[in-house]
């Protein structure tokens, strides 16, 4: 309960005592670079798997002859897009960037770089996190966008080479029965998934104390409840958006 | 120059600082001193707001600092410069970034103008041609020079420095200490230092307070200190050999 009461009063002292807005501008961009970096190889490779592997199965399991083969595409598409690319991208994201934010927040907590901060007037929260937080809302729905679309390259390249349907039915159940509000959805969701990463890893290395090994464990806690938070909330936006 | 008065601090139920009172003045080099676990640490966290005092006050030139409103506060800090126990530099900027760093946040100096300030304060701490190397890959020493060249680029009123010396071997600590005093009187800084270290309470002990249990047992110069008569002084101060002979000789 102390916790979250931190938590909160930590989002808020996000935005007191700000510096100037250039100052801002080239450090969130120097995020977006490193949170882009970071995690754009394994985020892609990861999606492309995703996507070739629930193609094979859902063709594997879909042995009825009453049901036409694009169902397989259709399939993929609304897997990808609800669930797969937003959700699944959001765990490997906590794992990837949240840790490296838990943990060099918390390295620069234990080497007083945040108390020198502090003693030169500056807002460490609001100079070091609001960043972060920014950067991560860029960066993150743009990864599940391109996690989605290379998720659904990956289901045409198993159908293409994998030999269980023909491409052609493929291309035809992506198009089937489209919502575009899936695609809203999941840009809504990725955005609440990105704020929760960021503010929930930074807010376990900035308080970190002690020593080399309370950082590797805020690291670890960052990760783990950034985790289940993604998955609570993954349940919650399903619940008020779709249901 | 610095006042504290009647401060009070603890932790839970934990008095660690109990009634201090101490006046740090103007050119001088200002220790404190103690056992460890005394306190002085949490004095100086107190004094540069890091932390927040029970009671008590903190008067800069004049200026209360612990209830001074966000402004006053601001304007106090920017005329801070702190050293920290480990050096503190930003591990992701170059030695020249993390000097120039102060400038940068706080001050509209035209770019040429900073690198000038810069290169001049890593001269007078001689570093001449570090300008580029990340503070992982310079010595201990250099990075406590380093530390003490932010610490004064934004020609700082007040410096703080805690224990600046801890780690480095005799040699580099007295260069740190003549470093210290040196600067503090050539730009008539403020200047407090936490030190459990004997040869720097000698070297450059213009104005000491002892703490002790909490509370301020002892206060005087470098030459007051070895005849004081208080017994948890001599303690601390004849606790080395190369002391207790030094009181031998000079009596
Ligand atoms: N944030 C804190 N929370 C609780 N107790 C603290 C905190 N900071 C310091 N203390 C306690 O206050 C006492 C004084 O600590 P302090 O760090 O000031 O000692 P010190 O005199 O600087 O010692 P050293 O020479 O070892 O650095 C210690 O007993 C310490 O446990
Ligand atoms: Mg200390």
């Amino acid at each position: 309960m102390f916790r979250v009461g931190q938590y909160v009063l930590f989002l808020g002292a996000l935005f007191k005592n700000r510096e100037s807005f250039r100052t801002y501008v080239n450090l969130v961009l120097d995020e977006c670079i490193y949170i882009g970096i970071n995690s754009i190889v394994l985020v892609g490779l990861v999606a492309v798997f995703m996507g070739a592997v629930s193609t094979l199965q859902t063709a594997y399991n879909l042995v009825n002859p009453l049901i036409p083969d694009s169902v397989i595409g259709l399939v993929v598409r609304d897997l990808t897009i609800l669930e797969l690319a937003p959700t699944i991208t959001a765990i490997i994201f906590a794992g990837k960037v949240g840790s490296s934010i838990a943990g060099n927040l918390g390295t620069m907590r234990i080497t007083e770089q945040i108390d020198a901060l502090e003693v030169m007037g500056i807002n460490p929260v609001s100079y070091l996190v609001l960043p972060k937080i920014i950067a991560t809302l860029f960066m993150y729905p743009l990864l599940v966008i391109l996690a989605g679309s290379l998720a659904i390259s990956g289901g045409y390249l198993a159908a293409e080479y994998g030999g269980v349907l023909a491409t052609a039915d493929f291309f035809v159940g992506l198009k089937q029965e489209f919502n575009p509000f899936s695609v809203q959805f999941a840009l809504i969701k990725s955005i609440v998934f990105a704020f929760l990463v960021a503010s929930i890893s930074a807010y376990m290395g900035f308080y970190t104390k002690g020593g080399a090994l309370e950082v590797g464990q805020a690291s670890t806690r960052a990760v783990t409840v950034s985790c289940i938070s993604i998955l609570l909330a993954d349940f919650v936006l399903a619940q008020l958006l779709l249901v | 120059m610095i006042e504290i008065k009647n401060l009070y601090k603890s932790f839970d139920d934990k008095k660690v600082l109990q009634d201090i009172n101490g006046t740090f003045m103007q050119g001088k080099t200002n220790l404190i001193i103690g056992a460890s676990g005394s306190g002085k640490s949490v004095l100086l966290k107190n004094t540069v707001g890091l932390l927040k005092p029970d009671s008590g006050q903190i008067l800069y030139n004049g200026r209360s600092f612990v209830d001074a409103d966000r402004d006053t506060k601001t304007e106090i800090r920017r005329e801070i410069g702190m050293l920290f126990q480990g050096g503190a530099l930003f591990d992701s900027k170059n030695v020249e970034q993390n000097v120039k760093f102060p400038l940068d946040v706080l001050t509209k100096m035209p770019e040429d103008e900073k690198m000038d300030r810069v290169n001049f304060c890593l001269k007078r701490v001689s570093l001449e041609n570090t300008n580029k190397r990340m503070p992982s890959e310079i010595s201990g020493g250099m990075q406590k020079r380093v530390g003490i060249a932010r610490a004064i680029v934004n020609n700082s009123k007040y410096l703080f420095c805690d224990e600046p010396n801890s780690g480095l071997d005799p040699q580099t600590s007295i260069q740190i200490d003549r470093l210290l005093q040196e600067i503090t009187d050539e730009y008539q800084i403020t200047t407090v230092i936490v030190t459990h270290d004997m040869n720097s309470v000698m070297e450059i002990g213009e104005y000491i307070i002892f703490i002790c249990n909490s509370r301020k047992l002892w206060e005087g110069d470098n030459k007051d200190i070895i005849h004081s008569g208080v017994k948890e002084l001599d303690d601390f101060v004849f606790a080395n050999n190369m002391m207790r002979k030094f009181r031998e000789v000079s009596f």
